[in-house]
């Protein structure tokens, strides 16, 4: 059994006619795997990620048939019950280091906090394993660092600080959310190399919000691409980058600058992701698609499996055999 | 850390000499002058007034005179009042625990009731509650201060009895003076009843004074509030599995009490701009009284000193303030 299953996740922003930021969403992770949920900005990673912890507010709505995690359906579980396992079994981090720690309290302090929530340690126990957590996300001169408050460290050190956080209480699940966005180039290869480690050691799973594909093929067994708030294909790494089946995803290969080595100009896709008020009809795709058809124009495709995994195209690319 | 406090101390003499020219010019172009309040309304024979004025030394040029105040403060001597012929430090002094009792109890009153219906708000941003507390701190801050303490009086101490109409205690009580607080001093006596007597006293005058400072606290716990909820860390707080509880007070109140901090102790002033009219609708005895009534009495020294000290106390209590936003935002206190 999945350590994380979604099933036909949507969340609304406004009543329930709104346009959903997450429609209809299937998602599951295996213990110990790592998943890589990618896509631009706006297509529903972080959202759906933040749902599945329970922290979309009003007037955000959450609708799925369930959020399992570890054999809990966290959709029906009341506040205190939820805290429990949040921050605990389940934790994230976040995109912004610098601005995701609370400027008035001592790294310490911000890590001790997650201890006595959900591991029962007080006092001199706490601030000792505080101490092993910061040494074991690298952070040189650990001890010292325990009284520094957050704006006296770099980003990079804000994000083992954060890691450090988020491992406390030894998460079977880790969603890391564009851990690396907010970085330097040279910083980025080392937080990547530190969850990679952290993900073995402990064996947890990882979810991986990225944009960066580059990060995806080092470390994800698994991708998700996203477009517009749907899944468009599922595939396991490398096949997904090699034969990718859905026309998104072979625009985005297509768009890393170094596959264009050589040409005269990036390959992009033309278009912007559709907002609000010009949903099309048909495939979400469509009106950016190049192979598109009539009947792409008509009809919203489901997600299909197939043989590699699963793509949302009723003309899938790279297929020997035909989609059902 | 230190040049800092060196920089706010240097700031202190400019704004010194600027209170003392300001008090100096103010309570001159008043028409009148002390020797004629003190003679009455009846024509004074003008030898008379001029020998009393000349006693005074209020004969002499404006310039002249002010040098003399000048120079007098320089050998830390406030003079002493033209009515009762007592220093004007003693009078101050012993008047001032009044006032500052006052003023504490305003601000007790304003700073709880304020953090509280703020951080309320907040939470219920756009509820009736909201609205509601928005909508009464803008008439509280709106409202005159002479005429919402009358409304008070007269609500509650002439038509529901329930406090006293002015004063600081019952006369049946005799309080020995210790400590200056009445609160406190009745605790020390072993008169009955003087400590609850003292506090019915206390509450009404605390409320009128208290009433700006509150809606100001009010609006701006709520606003620093709502910012300080859309914050990162906040997400991070709960994403910790924290209760709600601890994300808003801990996590959240902890940051927006930063800049409403600030703003208590800008009140201060407020506070004791507020104290001269509410003591005088209370008939409370402390400092704003005795500035009002040596006003009418054009008893200069006492005005001039008299300002200055509160000028000066305001200034102290702005640089103790932001000692202490130094002290709550730890970004500003790892400066330098």
């Amino acid at each position: 059994m999945s350590l994380l299953d979604i099933k036909n996740l949507s969340v609304r922003f406004g009543d329930a006619n709104a346009v959903p930021v997450v429609d209809g969403l299937d998602i599951s992770v295996d213990k110990g795997e790592v998943l890589a949920i990618v896509g631009e900005s706006g297509s529903g990673k972080s959202v759906t990620m933040m749902a599945l912890m329970g922290l979309i507010e009003a007037p955000g709505r959450v609708n799925a048939d369930s959020l399992q995690f570890d054999g809990t359906d966290m959709l029906r579980l009341k506040g205190k019950q939820r805290r429990n396992i949040i921050g605990k079994d389940l934790s994230m981090i976040f995109q912004d280091p610098m601005t995701a720690l609370n400027p008035s309290f001592t790294v310490g302090f911000q890590i001790e906090e997650v201890l006595r929530q959900h591991m029962g340690l007080k006092g001199k126990a706490a601030r000792q394993r505080a101490l092993e957590l910061l040494e074991k996300v690298e952070i040189p001169g650990a001890s010292s660092r325990l009284e520094a408050y957050p704006h006296q460290l770099s980003g990079g050190m804000s994000q083992r600080v954060a890691i450090a956080m988020a491992i406390a209480a030894e998460p079977k699940l880790l969603i890391a959310d564009e851990p690396t966005t907010a970085l330097d180039v040279t910083i980025q290869a080392q937080i990547m190399e530190l969850l990679v480690n952290l993900q073995r050691e402990q064996d947890m799973a990882l979810v991986l919000i990225t944009h960066d594909l580059a990060v995806v093929a080092e470390t994800a067994q698994r991708v998700c691409v996203m477009y517009a708030g749907q899944a468009v294909e599922v595939g396991s790494v490398p096949e997904l980058f090699n034969n990718p089946t859905h026309p998104y995803t072979e625009a985005l290969l297509k768009a890393i600058p170094e596959h264009s080595l050589g040409a005269e100009r990036l390959s992009t896709l033309p278009g912007i992701v559709p907002g609000r008020y010009d949903r099309p009809q048909g495939c979400l795709l469509s009106p950016r698609c190049p192979y598109v058809q009539e009947q792409c124009r008509q009809q919203r495709p489901a997600l299909e499996a197939h043989e590699r995994g699963a793509v949302r195209c009723f003309f899938p690319l790279n297929l020997t055999s035909e989609v059902a | 850390m230190l040049s800092f406090i060196a920089r706010r101390l240097g700031l202190l003499i400019p704004t010194f000499f600027g209170v003392t020219l300001l008090t100096f010019a103010l309570i001159r172009m008043i028409p009148g002058d002390p020797v004629e309040v003190m003679m009455g309304e009846r024509r004074v024979d003008p030898a008379m007034h001029a020998e009393a004025l000349h006693r005074l030394g209020l004969d002499k040029p404006l310039y002249a005179q002010y040098f003399d105040y000048i120079g007098n403060l320089a050998h830390g001597d406030l003079g002493e009042s033209l009515r009762t012929r007592e220093s004007v430090w003693h009078e101050f002094i012993t008047l001032f625990p009044a006032t500052l009792e006052l003023s504490l109890a305003a601000l007790l009153f304003a700073g709880t009731v304020g953090l509280i219906a703020g951080v309320i708000a907040a939470l219920k941003r756009g509820s009736l509650f909201d609205h509601g507390v928005m909508g009464i701190s803008l008439a509280g801050y709106s409202m005159p201060i002479f005429w919402w303490g009358l409304l008070l009086i007269m609500f509650f101490s002439v038509w529901l009895g329930w406090t006293p109409v002015s004063g600081r205690i019952d006369l049946l009580y005799d309080i020995e003076p210790r400590t200056g607080f009445m609160l406190i001093d009745t605790l020390l006596s072993d008169e009955e009843g003087a400590f609850v007597d003292a506090l019915q006293h206390l509450i009404l005058p605390a409320v009128v004074l208290g009433t700006i400072p509150l809606a100001v606290i009010a609006r701006m716990t709520r606003s620093a509030m709502l910012e300080v909820l859309r914050e990162d860390y906040v997400r991070t707080a709960r994403a910790k599995g924290l209760s709600p509880a601890r994300v808003v007070f801990v996590h959240g109140l902890r940051n927006a009490l930063i800049p409403v901090l600030t703003v208590i102790g800008l009140q201060v002033g407020t506070l004791l701009a507020g104290a001269v009219l509410t003591e005088t609708i209370f008939s409370w005895p402390g400092v704003g009284k005795w500035l009002i009534e040596s006003i009418g009495a054009r008893d200069y020294p006492v005005v001039q000193n008299g300002i200055l000290l509160i000028a000066c106390l305001v200034i102290m209590v702005n640089f103790v303030v932001d000692i202490l936003y130094g002290l709550a935002n730890p970004r500003i206190r790892h400066q330098r």
